[in-house]
């Protein structure tokens, strides 16, 4: 969890780690990690809000929270 | 009227395919500008916002009838791009790009001289003339409209972010821009103030100029020297980063910044400004205060000189006829 | 760029401008070879980016190589003019009958170079460059043309060359403007230029700058040993260098260029202008700045963490102050975020301690939220720099 923004990843919705958001997201909060996608903790601050993950997850995995 | 641009501006953006002239090229289309062509070699037939892209200017400017020219290409091609540019005689050219060479940016600027085109910049943030809605360039990003308002005062500043710093004051205290250049940052720039002092001049919608000035170079002094003269308009000038005055040899901000031994120094150039009739105000915050002033004086003397010529006018004409008596028939006409 | 005199001369040599015989050397016992080898009087040299060496103890002349051992272990172990010496030129030392002037730089003016000859040495190109007069012939040089042979002459003629001397200068003429195209130099100046007691003309001197923006095509000089490096009018400090660090962590956006000063004021501050502008505001309402530095071009959150972590690292600091021009890309949220997360880092309490924000941009709505949630005081763009600037200093204060 960030200090203003947290990324979450619904480990039941992400089951095929398709790697949609990692591949979109500009400022690389996703990383691979034993073949699954996770949240770069240290990155989360680093959080645009553009929404590009939110919109290519067909399985609508990623939440992002505003802490503020 | 305004300066440089206006709606009958026709745009070429060169490097239109690269990000950010991508972004920049929408903020003009939103703003209301007329893009209608851009140039990336290879790229011809693709589109960027609707604007079809051509390989080479002359291609471009024949199907789009492209009259004027932004560049944003990367450093190492920026001479040819500019210089393709003046080639088709599109002026002006608004080059955004940062750190070209030297020896390329004197090469390309002698061309455009060549053709009899202006380039703005390098390292420009670009032109907007609000009335028309005309800019070249990211200056005022996607929201122009909040820091240039349409108006009277024309500015030109060495620095992108003070130009809409300057122009967002001047707005904001009820007056507006005429048009707003951001001359670059370097030392070489294809116009400096010389080049475009003589346009506002002649630009009856402009009533006063704005300069944000900095330390460095010769640039303010030679102005000081011209607008004796020359210039009748009121000019306020702030200078940014006086205490570089205090540091020679040490370089902030800008290529230009930069205080040598006998030149440069923000102290010198504000006293040559003063002999030459500028105000130089201390603080920024200070123009618009500035600028009210003058215009104000400047007015109240209107009223009386437009009451002396009127008186005068008529011997003057006599004197046109007298071919070479001007002396005595001005005399004559006083008398009257 | 500017280059050391050896480094100058190297490519003076390289376009064919005769220099006298010698050789860089970094320890006495090499200069005493040297020495030897050359034969007879020597003149030590010290290595320094800056003008008026000869006054300030940095050029000696040695009858043997004892001597010229003894003059460079002097001059490695002490400064000169504040610089730390670390390289000596030892040269023969040369029968001068004449000194004279030849530089080119940029006129910014004219948008052209500009070659300047005179019959006087000992002045600075740029001091001349622009004024008139002195003696000095100008010449300002069409890059489609360049120097043409009879240009050339005339100017040589100028510094009085005549008969076989005439040729010979002519050539050192259109050679350094050679000089500035081969190598992209901004400045080249050879001063004093002079004419020996045999007839010959020689680069004494010579002093080169090559453009910055052009290194990217001059690797060639790194086969002559002349590398990229950062140049300031002195050594960096500790805080600078990790300033500079700072801004490579990666490419997006600018915060960094870091100058340290004496003072309590931190600043976090931009883009250039607006440094230069906010600085001087600084100054005038009786504040300290403990810093200059720019940032811009929407910087990540981590780069702005790091950067105020760093000046709030500076021993004596009280307050900051964040405050840009009005931006157009630049986010006001993602700068507020670094900011405060630097604060908190350094364990510092964003609501107890002094610290302003003037940072009219995108997504502002967004910042001020976060800027309100930690307390911190901040001017949306109807107020100015000047005023926050104002209102840091005397925050301070009480
Ligand atoms: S909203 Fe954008 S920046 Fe944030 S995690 Fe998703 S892709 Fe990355
Ligand atoms: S895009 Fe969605 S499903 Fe694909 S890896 Fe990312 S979170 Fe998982």
């Amino acid at each position: 969890m960030g200090l203003f923004v947290t990324v979450k990843l619904n480990p039941e919705r992400c089951q095929d780690g398709c790697q949609a958001c990692l591949d979109v997201c500009p400022v690389n909060i996703f990383k691979l990690e034993g073949g699954k996608v996770k949240v770069v903790a240290e990155n989360e601050d680093e959080c645009t809000f553009c929404e590009l993950c939110l919109e290519r997850c067909k399985n609508k995995s990623v939440e992002i929270i505003k802490n503020y | 009227m305004a300066v440089l641009i206006d709606d009958r501006t026709r745009i070429l953006v060169q490097g239109i395919t690269g990000r950010e002239a991508a972004t920049f090229t929408k903020d003009m289309m939103d703003y209301g500008s007329k893009v209608v062509a851009g140039v990336t070699p290879g790229k011809q037939g693709q589109t960027v916002h609707g604007i079809p892209v051509f390989d080479t200017v002359k291609e471009a400017v024949e199907k789009q009838k492209a009259n004027a020219a932004v560049v944003s290409v990367p450093p190492a091609f920026a001479k040819d791009a500019v210089m393709e540019a003046a080639d088709c005689g599109l002026s002006p050219i608004a080059c955004l790009t940062e750190r070209i060479p030297k020896r390329d940016v004197i090469e390309m600027v002698a061309y455009a001289d060549l053709k009899g085109v202006k380039i703005i910049g390098p390292n420009s943030p670009g032109v907007i003339s609000p009335a028309k809605r005309s800019k070249l360039g990211f200056l005022g990003g996607n929201n122009p409209e909040r820091a240039f308002r349409p108006g009277h005062i024309g500015v030109i500043s060495r620095s992108g972010g003070m130009c809409t710093e300057v122009a967002n004051l001047v707005s904001n205290a009820g007056m507006g821009i005429s048009t707003a250049i951001g001359m670059g940052g370097d030392s070489v720039v294809g116009s400096t103030y010389l080049d475009l002092f003589p346009l506002f001049e002649q630009d009856p919608e402009t009533h006063a100029m704005v300069l944000f000035c900095e330390p460095g170079g010769t640039k303010e002094d030679v102005l000081a020297e011209w607008i004796p003269g020359h210039f009748t308009k009121p000019v306020v000038a702030f200078f940014g980063g006086k205490f570089v005055d205090n540091m020679p040899g040490m370089r902030f901000g800008h290529a230009s910044v930069i205080v040598r031994p006998g030149s440069g120094a923000t102290r010198d150039k504000t006293r040559l400004f003063q002999q030459a009739g500028v105000k130089v105000v201390e603080v920024y915050s200070d123009i618009p205060k500035a600028l009210k002033e003058l215009l104000r004086e400047k007015e109240k003397a209107a009223g009386r000189k437009i009451a002396v010529p009127r008186k005068k006018a008529a011997p003057a004409k006599r004197a046109v006829k007298k071919i070479g008596k001007n002396r005595k028939s001005k005399k004559g006409g006083k008398k009257q | 760029m500017r280059l050391y005199e050896y480094e100058g001369k190297i490519l003076a040599q390289k376009v064919g401008i005769p220099i006298p015989a010698g050789k860089m050397v970094d320890s006495p016992e090499a200069a005493r070879e040297v020495a030897r080898d050359l034969k007879g009087e020597v003149v030590i040299k010290a290595q320094i980016l800056l003008g008026g060496r000869g006054k300030a103890g940095g050029v000696k002349f040695a009858r043997d190589p004892e001597e010229a051992e003894r003059l460079t272990r002097e001059m490695l172990a002490g400064k000169i003019r504040d610089r730390k010496v670390e390289k000596v030129l030892v040269e023969k030392k040369l029968e001068i009958i004449e000194e004279m002037y030849l530089g080119i730089t940029i006129d910014e003016i004219k948008k052209r170079m500009i070659l300047l000859a005179g019959r006087t040495g000992g002045v600075e190109v740029e001091a001349i460059a622009q004024k008139p007069g002195a003696g000095f012939a100008r010449f300002h040089v069409d890059p489609f043309i360049g120097v043409p042979g009879f240009r050339a002459k005339e100017l040589a003629k100028h510094l009085g060359a005549a008969d076989k001397g005439l040729g010979a200068l002519s050539n050192i003429v259109s050679r350094l403007y050679g000089l500035t195209q081969k190598f992209d130099a901004s400045v080249a100046e050879i001063n004093p230029l002079v004419k020996t007691k045999n007839g010959s003309y020689l680069a004494a001197d010579c002093r080169v700058e090559i453009d910055d923006d052009a290194l990217f095509r001059q690797k060639e000089l790194e086969s002559f040993g002349i590398f990229p490096r950062e140049e300031r009018g002195r050594e960096p400090t500790e805080l600078e260098r990790k300033g500079a660090e700072i801004d490579r962590v990666d490419h997006r956006g600018v915060a960094g260029r870091v100058v340290e000063f004496e003072g309590d004021t931190g600043l976090i501050i931009g883009g250039g202008g607006a440094s230069l502008t906010v600085f001087d505001a600084i100054l005038k309402y009786g504040g300290k700045p403990a810093n200059y530095c720019e940032i811009g071009g929407n910087p990540t959150v981590k780069k702005v963490q790091l950067l105020t972590e760093l000046i709030l690292s500076k021993p004596g600091v009280k307050r900051l102050a964040v405050i840009t021009n009005v931006l157009s890309n630049t986010r006001v949220d993602l700068v507020a975020r670094g900011v405060i997360k630097g604060m908190l880092n350094r364990g510092i309490d964003p609501k107890k301690f002094p610290v302003v924000f003037r940072v009219p941009g995108a997504w502002e709505d967004e910042g001020f939220k976060i800027l309100n949630k930690y307390g911190i005081k901040y001017f949306e763009r109807a107020h100015t720099m000047d005023e926050a600037a104002k209102y840091v200093v005397e925050m301070g204060k009480s």
